[in-house]
């Protein structure tokens, strides 16, 4: 680098060293994400690293800190008794478990197809324009606006098998010739837990189908129509890869809040072997049955399995997350 | 009243240089525009004189003073946005007012400034209104008025009438004009991609091509005396015609130069004869394009209307002493 | 009108009763049942038969269910204030200043929302305990703050993303420090994204259950959704559908007053944050 060779006058500057702006920016950045990041910290990261770290010992509720290391025992281990035979034990070999995993993945599965079908269909309703789309714009979102603790109990009492009315409709139609206890019944538990969960999150689903639905140009349509496409390959063709980003965002986010299901299951079919689902073995063994370490393996399972699932969605979908390429 | 010096200052973000080594002055109280295609680092020039983005290396002094690293607010600069920039939530009193607030100025002579700079620029009806309710005219009386009220040492403007519309864009010309003459000691840096605002605004212009200095001069001397085929190219409208092969081989040189204006029609003593393929009449002046074999039809400026049909043969004679050559690298041939 | 378009639009038509029908009844049915007592509770009705409101009376007469309502609203109202005011500075930041690493912090803090709760909470369990904050509104306040957080810095990001650099500048030459940026030019222009990041954060934290269930020992410092999950009657097996409905709709109506007023705000912030349901 060449500097001037004419000597250059030089005030001293008022305080010795100045900072840029872009430095003076970059410390209140710092300032600016500390609270939060400690915040976060303390909520997410350090709990998360605790509850690993108790999977890999044997602390009880009632002695958070005297738990000792006791390695891979909570997922699997293997005691081999005189006679030869190989006994295995922990999470990875317990039925319990097992069942609550297939539980997730099915209900998980099952109800965000159903949500993302109904909630296409319904966006595609509110696309159109027809007398009284305000009103069923705000009708959606009362079931999304409703607590889940809520329409658990609404639905479980609508479900119920002596006086629900989902029965007495049933029976008036002639559709069952007898009372279901829907919640309680094992073979039917799932299905009303998934219904529930479809009527609460379709909006969800239809508001940000409608989103990416109304950011499609309508010259597309107008030149399909010219052109005589047919509309069913029009949504099929056109709308529905030009959705798909959003649609992909949408699905990631139910499916995430899937897994993880909690509030409706213990509320509306408390106890049912035919719903429980990992959250839910998780807590009842690190709460109520007194093997929090047990618990804690199992929660630790959880998050690998939505890690492992995240880390492939985004990877083989390519969703764009951040929503950073489109800017 | 600030006296502003660049010794090879450049900016770079990442591997990308910008701004490749600029030497300048800009001398107390003097208007001076940067001008350059989009891309050329005017823009990126005039943030590394605001303090908005700081240099990669080099130096820039205010009045002696080395500022390299001062954040604008502390350098006595103003500057007026190409979108305004106005607060939205805030009256044009509060816009205006805002700097002098940070400032902790004390209220009476907020007030008077404020006041003062609204007379100026006859907005004082308008304090009361949110800049929703002006219109873009207004709106950038209000921002030069928010920069007069921080009283700089240095105006700065970033194409402060792209956004306006053609006729708006003359008047608020002459009003900047007029700023500048009413604040005869300010020193002015505007930024143009327009060379007609250039030409009429100007003490001196730079014209800037890729992160470089191309030619800084007064409009007369980059009319005159263009030291680049780039500059004379930037500089006068319509632009200049060049010539290239063997018109430029006969006069010894690689290409050569010749304004719409220097060219007069010549039935006797023609240099270059060709057919008219367009003419555009303007009612003051008439332009007509003339093949006459080069790579571009020739553009010759006739004043008044002038009626030539299509496809008519003419002679062209550029002026003695207004031709310029240039050599293959685009400079001009001694 | 041909044959075929008149059974299209019966189609349609058709097609918008049942959404309608769908969507409202559960709620119509909820505030029906709410107001029926006795023996009128069992016999199933799909019009209003009475208005009795002995239920709400009830509900928040005695009992410790309006404890548990103002618990609710002061966890969530703390919540959303504290997830606000660390997310605002943060937004900023994140939107605002280039710096190294900036895109991958922010790729984290989406990934904190996505976090399934569970497998935090043996971790939040041993902290709530150690601070002894156990069975205090507190408790959930702090753990509240691992979804309202990560999802009002994520979306008020995309908004002050959105603000024109120009006026950032401007105010900047006038002299405005980054703290000064943000409360006296970004907030202002901020506050309706502000309103809907404030209030999807305030529905979250009203209707958060697990943490609540887990963190709650006695009935007075549970929040609504516990009190209900675990409202019972005189014995185990007779359910007080009555009073349940009746609590039910007392939590749920100021819910979905807010969200249709909202309307609009609402539904583009959760499509800029791509938010949980």
């Amino acid at each position: 680098m060449t500097h001037p060779t004419t000597a250059v006058p030089v005030a001293a500057p008022k305080n010795g060293r100045e900072t840029s702006l872009e430095q003076q920016r970059l410390r209140a950045a710092f300032w600016f994400l500390a609270p939060m990041l400690l915040m976060l910290f303390c909520v997410a990261a350090w709990p998360l690293m605790r509850s690993i770290w108790f999977s890999f010992t044997d602390t009880s509720l009632t002695d958070l800190h005297g738990g000792k290391w006791v390695g891979f025992d909570n997922y699997l281990s293997y005691r081999q008794l005189s006679s030869g035979r190989v006994i295995w034990r922990g999470t990875l070999v317990d039925p319990a478990w097992w069942n609550a995993v297939w539980n997730t993945v099915k209900f998980a599965v099952v109800s965000v197809s159903l949500e993302t079908m109904f909630g296409l269909v319904v966006a595609l309703v509110l696309n159109a324009r027809f007398a009284g789309r305000g009103l069923v714009r705000a009708a959606i979102l009362i079931p999304w606006a409703i607590p889940t603790i809520v329409s658990a109990k609404m639905w479980g009492w609508m479900l119920n098998d002596q006086f629900g009315i989902i029965n007495d409709i049933l029976l008036n139609l002639g559709l069952i010739s007898e009372k279901i206890a829907w919640a309680a019944n094992l073979d039917t538990a799932m299905a009303a837990v998934i219904l529930v969960d479809v009527w609460k999150t379709t909006p969800f689903m239809a508001l940000l189908c409608l989103a990416g639905l109304q950011m499609v140009p309508g010259d597309i349509y107008e030149a399909a129509r010219i052109d005589g496409i047919h509309p069913v390959k029009v949504f099929f063709r056109v709308t529905l890869p030009l959705i798909r980003p959003a649609l992909m965002v949408a699905v990631i986010f139910r499916m995430l809040d899937a897994l993880r299901m909690f509030d409706l299951v213990y509320v509306l079919t408390p106890n049912s072997a035919a719903t429980k689902t990992m959250s839910i073995i998780s807590r009842e063994n690190l709460i109520e049955f007194d093997k929090f370490a047990y618990g804690s393996a199992q929660s630790s399972l959880l998050f690998a399995i939505i890690a492992i699932f995240v880390a492939l969605y985004i990877w083989l979908g390519k969703v764009d997350l951040g929503g950073e390429k489109s800017k | 009243m600030a006296h502003i010096q660049l010794h090879d200052v450049r900016k770079s973000y990442g591997a990308v240089d910008v701004i490749k080594g600029i030497d300048l002055e800009i001398q107390k109280g003097e208007f001076m525009v940067f001008v350059g295609p989009s891309g050329c680092g005017k823009s990126t020039l005039l943030r590394l004189i605001s303090g908005l983005s700081s240099i990669t290396s080099g130096d820039m002094l205010f009045d002696g003073e080395r500022v390299n690293n001062r954040v604008p607010s502390d350098r006595g600069i103003a500057m007026v946005f190409q979108s305004y920039a106005l607060y939205p939530h805030m009256n044009v009193y509060d816009n205006m007012a805002f700097g002098m607030k940070l400032a902790k100025a004390g209220k009476e002579e907020t007030r008077a400034r404020v006041e003062k700079a609204a007379e100026m620029l006859q907005i004082g009806h308008l304090l009361d209104r949110l800049p929703k309710q002006l219109s873009g005219g207004q709106r950038q009386r209000v921002a030069i008025g928010r920069a007069i009220v921080r009283d700089p040492r240095v105006f700065l403007f970033d194409e402060p009438l792209s956004n306006l519309d053609a006729a708006l864009r003359v008047a608020t010309r002459l009003e900047i004009a007029k700023l500048h003459h009413d604040m005869n000691n300010v020193t002015m840096v505007y930024v143009t991609h327009d060379q007609v605002e250039a030409m009429t605004l100007a003490d001196r212009i730079c014209v800037l091509r890729d992160g470089k200095v191309e030619q800084v001069g007064t409009p007369a001397e980059l009319y005159e005396r263009p030291n680049s085929t780039f500059v004379a190219g930037f500089i006068g409208s319509p632009t200049m015609n060049f010539l290239e092969g063997r018109f430029a081989d006969s006069y010894r040189c690689n290409t050569l130069g010749v304004r719409p204006e220097h060219l007069d029609l010549s039935e006797t003593d023609p240099v270059w004869t060709g057919e008219v393929v367009h003419a555009e009449d303007l009612g003051s002046d008439s332009f007509l394009f003339v093949d006459v074999g080069a790579k571009q039809p020739l553009v010759v400026r006739q004043g008044g209307h002038q009626v030539i049909p299509y496809g008519q043969r003419v002679g062209v004679r550029p002026r003695e002493g207004h031709l310029y050559r240039f050599d293959a690298q685009g400079l001009p041939c001694n | 009108m041909n044959p075929m378009t008149y059974f299209k639009k019966t189609a349609f038509y058709a097609l918008v009763l049942v959404i309608l029908v769908f969507s409202v009844f559960p709620f119509y049915y909820a505030i029906l049942t709410s107001f029926k007592t006795g023996t009128a509770l069992f016999e199933v009705s799909y019009f209003p038969s009475s208005f009795d409101f002995s239920n709400y009376v009830a509900v928040l007469g005695k009992g410790t269910f309006p404890r548990n309502l103002l618990n609710s609203v002061f966890i969530a109202s703390t919540t959303v204030a504290l997830a606000l005011f660390l997310a605002v500075t943060a937004a900023y930041a994140l939107a605002r200043v280039d710096f190294r690493g900036r895109g991958l912090l922010l790729v984290s803090i989406l990934a904190v929302s996505m976090f399934p709760q569970i497998a935090v909470l043996a971790g939040l369990f041993e902290l709530v305990r150690f601070i002894g904050i156990y069975n205090t509104p507190w408790a959930m306040i702090l753990s509240y703050t691992i979804f309202t957080l990560p999802f009002t810095v994520w979306v008020l990001t995309t908004f002050m993303r959105d603000l024109p650099t120009e006026i950032e500048e401007a105010a900047i030459v006038d002299g405005a420090t980054p703290w000064v940026i943000i409360t006296r030019v970004f907030l202002p222009l901020l506050w309706p994204a502000l309103v809907t990041t404030g209030l999807l954060a305030f529905i979250g934290a009203w209707n958060e259950f697990l943490f609540a269930l887990t963190f709650t020992s006695s009935e007075t410092t549970r929040t609504v959704p516990v009190a209900i999950a675990l409202l019972s009657g005189a014995s185990s097996h007779e359910t007080p559908w009555g009073a349940l409905m009746a609590a039910s709709v007392i939590v749920t109506v100021p819910l979905i007053v807010l969200v249709l007023i909202f309307q609009r705000k609402i539904v583009a912030g959760l499509t800029a944050g791509g938010v949980k349901g």
